[in-house]
């Protein structure tokens, strides 16, 4: 090799080493799960974002946004983990996005202090997550949140006796613990507690246990997903609602895309929820269109795209505050505080948890038009993480 | 008393898809003496082609199941042809289950790429949907139907291999290969049938215990263990052996989720320790030479 080809290769080389910096593409690392039983709800992710960035732009200023996207599966902190590993590592994202599953989020939650990046969590419900770095905010939703309403309008309307009967992980734990705390304080009591392994089809025997001891009421969390339909149709077919019991959940039991499964005898079904799909505003219209006009069904749509388009708000809106920089605790700050009106309703990433305050509504599965939706009935405004803050 | 019949009634249910899906896989391993670790990805193949029949061809439920089975007979005949035909009864069990194993990935790649990852409902007609009134309680009428199905397969192979010519057959190339072919018995026609009848059960039992073992890409492995371990417990073989593994574990795993839900699979895999710690060949097993 004669000198000058050996100097343009030295040169070629150190042009590769400091040529990744230059380009100005931030890229923003969403994890979730896109394949396995739990795909649909990772496929919602990446339509809430596709709708934010085709109402948006990819551009914040003069700073391409670059969504890469990367599967998290099942609830396997390992792998989560070394995703989120490689996306910073290897793909140099400065945000990282997403997380189904709580103990993923809680796997990943270490290495943002060292690799100074906020994580935006778009479903992850369990409270305690956003105390694990003050680099994560939420746009999703938690247990806490949705159940103390629950756990009211069970006792108002005249609950005496509920069993519990919650997967037995993180939020499953959190739902059981505000429902029974809330529940109680109310006046009521709590007969059985059912923990769920994850991995549990079938519910048969779940169902004889709610049945024995004597509750005239169920309180429910599962995450959405295959055995929330498996829990809800052993309900309906153990004939527990002929006989009388009633089904009190949060929405994640009765998912839209569930409810043409569950049938007409779901119908009645109350749950509380932070989104219905059939809810009634001029913003969820407009996002609706957008997810249609993406490409995506709207039978198919569920929680996790609202939660990722306001995601993706709330990204936007942190670049924008740092000019593309990597300074995470400035675009936290920017973000605390912030308020606009998500298709879900009016809501707020409360300054002092990082996570997001909005209205609760209470629902029955209803059949309008011939289509089962979840109709809201009530509304419970501006609620907070009732397990985080103290009001 | 009410408590336990009710409970006892969900173990047989769950038992009997267990040993739907099971006895195919406990044929191969006891008649042909092949581990096939693809026997639940057979079985998916089963559910996915039930599924896409009822949801996009909008068959009959019973067409359905009988497009489920051919079909995947149809689909694992050139796996037979190809790669089975070499291992039965000869070949050293490494050889067996790299193969075998490779086949369930090589299955799990190509359902995952036509299909999609989701899982796949397979909807019910509305005579098996919703509950039925037993006198003391309501059940599920899809569990009663999954009874009724594994007591007439069970009798069925029942007759199969104990009273007819093919079974009689069937029983002598097992028995004594050499001889049997020196007899005249195609022993190659006879093994091939076997295995058809092996897939077509899984496919069966991916079907009909599709509610209780739902179905997506990774069913092929996920159930897979839980397949095996009836197969151990009962006896390679045997129906009477894969029968009583099922029912026994069925009920098992029930009675444990009613008492101690938390505990999970805890009872199931308890009870398969003591079951092969004293019956080191499964309840009906025979010891191979």
């Amino acid at each position: 090799m004669n000198k000058g080809a050996q100097s343009i290769l030295a040169l070629a080389i150190l042009g590769l080493m400091t040529g990744t910096a230059s380009a100005d593409v931030i890229k923003v690392g969403v994890i979730g799960t896109f394949s396995g039983p739990y795909a649909l709800f990772g496929k919602n992710f990446k339509m809430g974002i596709d709708a934010w960035v085709a109402q948006n732009g990819n551009k914040v200023g003069n700073h391409t946004v670059e969504f890469v996207y990367k599967d998290e599966e099942a609830p396997n902190p390992a792998k989560s983990k070394a995703l989120a590993q490689e996306l910073l590592v290897k793909d140099k994202v400065q945000y990282l996005a997403g997380i189904y599953f709580t103990p993923n989020a809680l796997a990943v939650a270490p290495l943002l202090e060292e690799s100074k990046t906020p994580l935006i969590v778009m479903n992850a419900a369990t409270s305690a997550i956003v105390e694990k770095s003050p680099y994560i905010v939420r746009t999703s939703f938690t247990m806490w949140q949705n159940t103390v309403p629950a756990a009211r309008v069970a006792f108002k309307n005249g609950a005496k006796k509920v069993a519990i009967a919650v997967s037995d992980y993180g939020p499953g734990i959190d739902a059981e613990a505000a429902f029974k705390k809330t529940f109680e304080g109310e006046g009521g009591a709590v007969v059985e507690a059912v923990r769920i392994p994850l991995a549990t089809t079938d519910f048969s025997p779940i169902m004889q246990r709610i049945k024995d001891s004597g509750a005239d009421t169920i309180f429910t969390f599962l995450p959405s997903g295959p055995p929330t339909l498996g829990f809800v149709k052993a309900y309906l077919d153990n004939g527990l609602k002929a006989g009388g019991v009633k089904l009190m959940s949060t929405g994640d039991v009765v998912t839209e895309p569930d409810l043409p499964n569950i049938g007409d005898p779901g119908i009645g079904i109350l749950s509380t929820y932070h989104y219905s799909v059939s809810h009634d505003s001029k913003e969820n219209a407009a996002f609706l269109a957008e997810l249609k006009k993406g490409g995506a069904s709207l039978d198919e749509v569920t929680m996790t795209s609202v939660a990722a388009y306001d995601g993706a708000r709330v990204i936007y809106k942190m670049i924008e505050a740092t000019d593309g920089k990597r300074d995470p605790a400035k675009a936290v700050d920017a973000v605390k505080d912030m308020k606009w009106v998500s298709p879900r309703g009016p809501v707020s990433i409360d300054p002092a948890t990082r996570h997001i305050r909005q209205n609760v509504y209470v629902r029955s599965v209803a059949k309008v038009d011939g289509k089962l939706i979840n109709k809201e009935e009530q509304t419970f405004a501006d609620q907070p993480d009732w397990a985080l803050s103290k009001q | 008393m009410r408590t336990i019949f009710s409970i006892m009634i969900d173990a047989v249910a769950y038992g009997m898809v267990l040993f739907i899906i099971s006895i195919g896989l406990s044929i191969m391993m006891g008649l042909m003496r092949v581990v096939n670790l693809a026997h639940g990805a057979f079985a998916m193949i089963g559910g996915y082609l039930a599924s896409y029949a009822l949801r996009d061809l909008g068959v009959h439920y019973g067409v359905a199941i009988l497009i489920a089975v051919v079909g995947t007979i149809l689909a694992s005949i050139p796996f037979e042809l190809l790669l089975y035909r070499r291992i039965y009864r000869k070949s050293d069990p490494l050889i067996q289950v790299l193969m075998t194993i490779g086949i369930t990935f090589f299955i799990i790649g190509i359902v995952n790429f036509i299909f999609g990852p989701s899982l796949k409902p397979i909807p019910l007609p509305q005579t098996l949907s919703g509950p039925l009134d037993i006198g003391f309680r309501m059940l599920p009428t899809h569990r009663v139907f999954v009874i009724a199905c594994g007591i007439v397969v069970a009798l069925a192979l029942w007759l199969l291999i104990e009273k007819t010519e093919f079974g009689i057959k069937l029983r002598a190339s097992v028995d004594h290969s050499d001889m049997a072919d020196a007899l005249g018995i195609r022993t190659e026609i006879i093994y091939a049938a076997t295995f058809a009848l092996a897939i077509g059960l899984g496919a069966f039992g991916g079907v009909v215990g599709a509610e209780i073992l739902p179905i997506e890409p990774f069913y092929a492995l996920r159930y897979m263990v839980t397949f095996l371990v009836v197969v151990s417990v009962g006896g390679a073989g045997s129906i009477l052996g894969a029968l009583s593994a099922s029912l026994l574990l069925g009920l098992a795993d029930t009675t444990g989720k009613y008492l101690a839900p938390e505990f999970g699979d805890f009872f199931f895999y308890l009870s398969v320790i003591v079951i092969v710690f004293l019956f080191p060949h499964g309840l009906f097993g025979k010891a191979h030479a």
